[in-house]
């Protein structure tokens, strides 16, 4: 067990006769992940290789208890299949597809707060918990994802769905497993933040330790590092901040309503000022990150 | 996707919200003709699609026709905020007492719809304390009662009737909800001496990936493509090469003044991948973005384009530990645009480090021409470093 889903947790695929979807399905199950069920409307009665396929999630929900559901249908069609879920009662929302309009990611998420559902994405790859489940992507197929993910002790929340991979990977090569990595998902509005599953991490007893991938852009980084300066935590935490020569080569300017909204928001430097003033170890390379976690650092 | 502020008022208008009398112009004589017929005190303003243009000297008043030809003369051609200006609106001049700001937007650190409005309307808002904020939900229309309540608070303690701005209000948020937009803002909205709002300025800013819903606004006002950045000719040849093969994606390139080409992964690793080769005081003379899981001919083609550069010598191809890349696929297109070139890919080949499925497959084929490869064992900064240290392999 270890946030958000366990060995246990049966998913639903919503687009899973989409390539790429057929696709992760199979190297799920052959990840150990408990894919039970699929939903394309028009293509129900068929199978995506093992699984069945459903017109509708109701139909789906008539045979299995869905716990978690992954959206893989094109953008425009998002919406309606997030709601879909959600008015079944489904809890764990991961959204893979990406430009996504921005308002229909908000409708879901005020859906979602509605219903006490948990929304992951959109543009993610998911979350993997090694040895146990896989909700999404994450890794690629079943061999290279079990080399890349390892069990431990370390959570890894990732803006980029790449990176939440390479970082996994450059944990296990020093020898750190992961308690789970969640791929946050790379759009400006996304259903679960950093500041967002902090509590889940700081309640599981499997995790010990926590890694950010952060981005430019956005105030996610800034909303965490201010919470920690109020609650610390019993995590240790350590972060790495791409794109500081994103700062130097272009000139970001935002319009007047997004500096009312987000203040003087986001560049990797104050990023990096506010995470390390709220006691997160910033790693300056990437592959500082292992050292950044041992105790005596 | 922004709009112009002529195009924002006329959508404006047509929802009921009353704008300037002015026209759209592209010489002088016209913007002396339209002062002279208005009869009153104009602005002459740029339309370009960057906010600050009062600031940019984008925005002029002129008291005569006169006036405004030589107001348009000045801006006609002008650079504001980069974009040459090929049209100016030559507007009414309103006089007000009260000028608000009011905009419908998106909240992304609340991750909800608000609308922000002040009495302090005008360009320096940014930094004005007294801005009211309503959070509203997409869910449902926008209810009149809730701008009614805006409107009062706005209001409060002025002998200012409620119903127009709260009309207005109820329209700017109404059509910001029907056009999935991420902007529409009003500023200044202006309440003349007779008591007339009229919205002065406008900016609406459209979600782009909610274009498949605005087909008749994107038609109405040829919006395909604007706001791009003009593409560089080793931009637009990249897009030509993405657009002909669906596998994988290339991403964007960007060019700079150094001698070595960058073949990387996206989004977050090329940020990433970018900020090490620096680290390592790298010399990019450009780079390409590579996802999903491109065909060999794809590899080849944006190696080419990497490589035809002048001053380039050495390539580095570093990618993150790929989910869905195959490795041998991008180690052939590799290979195969530095021999298209006539080049030794064991001279050219900096480094190439791609963790992921097919791995061996790949290095297999690398070895073959003299190239070592590397996986995961090699760290991304490490790789960098590697990629800067004169192309040995």
């Amino acid at each position: 067990m270890s946030i958000l889903v366990s060995a246990d947790t049966q998913i639903l695929i919503q687009g899973i006769t989409g390539r790429e979807a057929a696709t992760f399905a199979q190297e799920s199950i052959a990840y150990g992940a408990k894919v039970v069920a699929g939903v394309t409307p028009g293509k129900g009665g068929t199978r995506a290789g093992p699984v069945p396929v459903f017109d509708t999630v109701a139909q789906a929900q008539a045979q299995f208890r869905l716990d978690a559901s992954v959206i893989s249908v094109p953008a425009p069609f998002v919406k309606d299949a997030a709601l879909e879920a959600l008015a079944h009662g489904i809890r764990l929302v991961v959204i893979i597809t990406e430009r996504v309009p921005r308002h229909d990611v908000v409708f879901i998420l005020e859906e979602a707060a509605q219903t006490g559902a948990r929304v992951i994405g959109p543009n993610s790859l998911g979350l993997i918990v090694p040895g146990e489940t896989r909700v999404g992507m994450c890794g690629g197929s079943a061999s290279a994802a079990r080399r890349a993910y390892t069990r431990g002790r370390v959570a890894v929340l990732s803006r980029s769905g790449g990176m939440t991979t390479e970082i996994a990977s450059l944990l296990t090569m020093a020898g750190l497993g992961q308690s789970v990595a969640v791929s946050l998902g790379g759009d400006p509005i996304i259903g679960s933040t950093y500041l967002d599953l902090l509590p889940l991490l700081e309640a599981d007893p499997q995790t010990d330790a926590l890694v950010l991938f952060a981005e430019p852009g956005g105030v996610m980084e800034e909303q965490l590092a201010e919470h920690l300066m109020q609650c610390p935590t019993r995590l240790r935490v350590a972060a790495f901040v791409a794109g500081r020569f994103a700062e130097r080569m272009q000139g970001v300017r935002f319009g007047h309503a997004g500096s009312i909204v987000e203040g003087t928001r986001g560049s990797p430097q104050r990023k990096i000022e506010r995470l390390t003033a709220a006691g997160v170890r910033v790693a300056q390379k990437l592959s500082e990150i292992p050292q950044l976690l041992s105790v005596d650092s | 996707m922004r709009l112009l502020e002529f195009e924002a008022k006329q959508l404006l208008s047509d929802v009921g919200i009353e704008v300037p009398r002015e026209a759209l112009v592209s010489s002088p004589a016209e913007a002396e003709a339209y002062a002279r017929g208005l009869g009153v005190p104009v602005v002459v303003k740029a339309q370009v699609p960057a906010g600050g243009r009062m600031k940019a000297g984008g925005v002029l008043f002129a008291s005569t026709p006169a006036d405004a030809a030589s107001a348009a003369r000045t801006l006609l051609g002008a650079t504001i905020r980069g974009y040459p200006v090929e049209q100016v609106a030559v507007q009414e001049r309103i006089e007000a007492a009260t000028a608000v700001y009011l905009a419908a937007t998106l909240d992304a650190a609340a991750r909800r719809a608000v609308v922000l409005a002040s009495l302090e309307g005008g360009i320096e808002i940014e930094t004005s304390a007294s801005v009211i904020r309503q959070v509203f939900s997409l869910r449902q229309p926008y209810p009149p009662f809730r701008a009614r309540e805006l409107a009062s608070r706005l209001l409060s303690g002025q002998a200012v009737p409620l119903a127009p701005l709260a009309q207005i209000i109820q329209a700017v948020v109404g059509w910001f909800q029907a056009h999935s937009a991420l902007l529409v803002e009003v500023n200044p909205l202006l309440l003349t001496r007779e008591g007339r709002w009229v919205a002065v300025d406008a900016h609406i800013e459209l979600d782009e990936d909610a274009a498949f819903r605005q087909r008749d606004l994107v038609a109405r006002f040829g919006l395909a493509g604007r706001g791009e950045r003009r593409r560089t000719l080793l931009e637009q040849r990249a897009a030509e090469i993405d657009g002909a093969d669906h596998r994988g994606v290339a991403g964007r390139v960007v060019e700079f003044d150094g001698d070595l080409a960058l073949l990387i992964g996206g989004g977050g690793a090329s940020l990433t991948i970018f900020d090490a080769v620096l680290d390592a005081g790298g010399k990019p003379a450009n780079y390409c973005e590579l996802g999903g899981n491109p065909s060999v001919w794809k590899v080849a083609e944006l190696t080419k384009l990497l490589l035809s550069k002048p001053g380039v010598t050495r390539l580095a191809v570093i990618m993150n530990v790929v989910n869905n890349t195959r490795v041998d696929l991008v180690a052939r297109g590799v290979i195969k645009g530095i021999l298209e070139t006539g080049r030794d890919p064991s001279h050219v080949i900096a480094v190439f480090r791609i963790p992921g499925s097919w791995e061996e497959e790949g290095m297999k084929i690398l070895r073959r021409y003299g190239v070592r490869a590397f996986g995961r064992e090699l760290s991304l900064n490490e790789a960098a470093e590697r990629a800067n240290e004169g192309g040995v392999t």
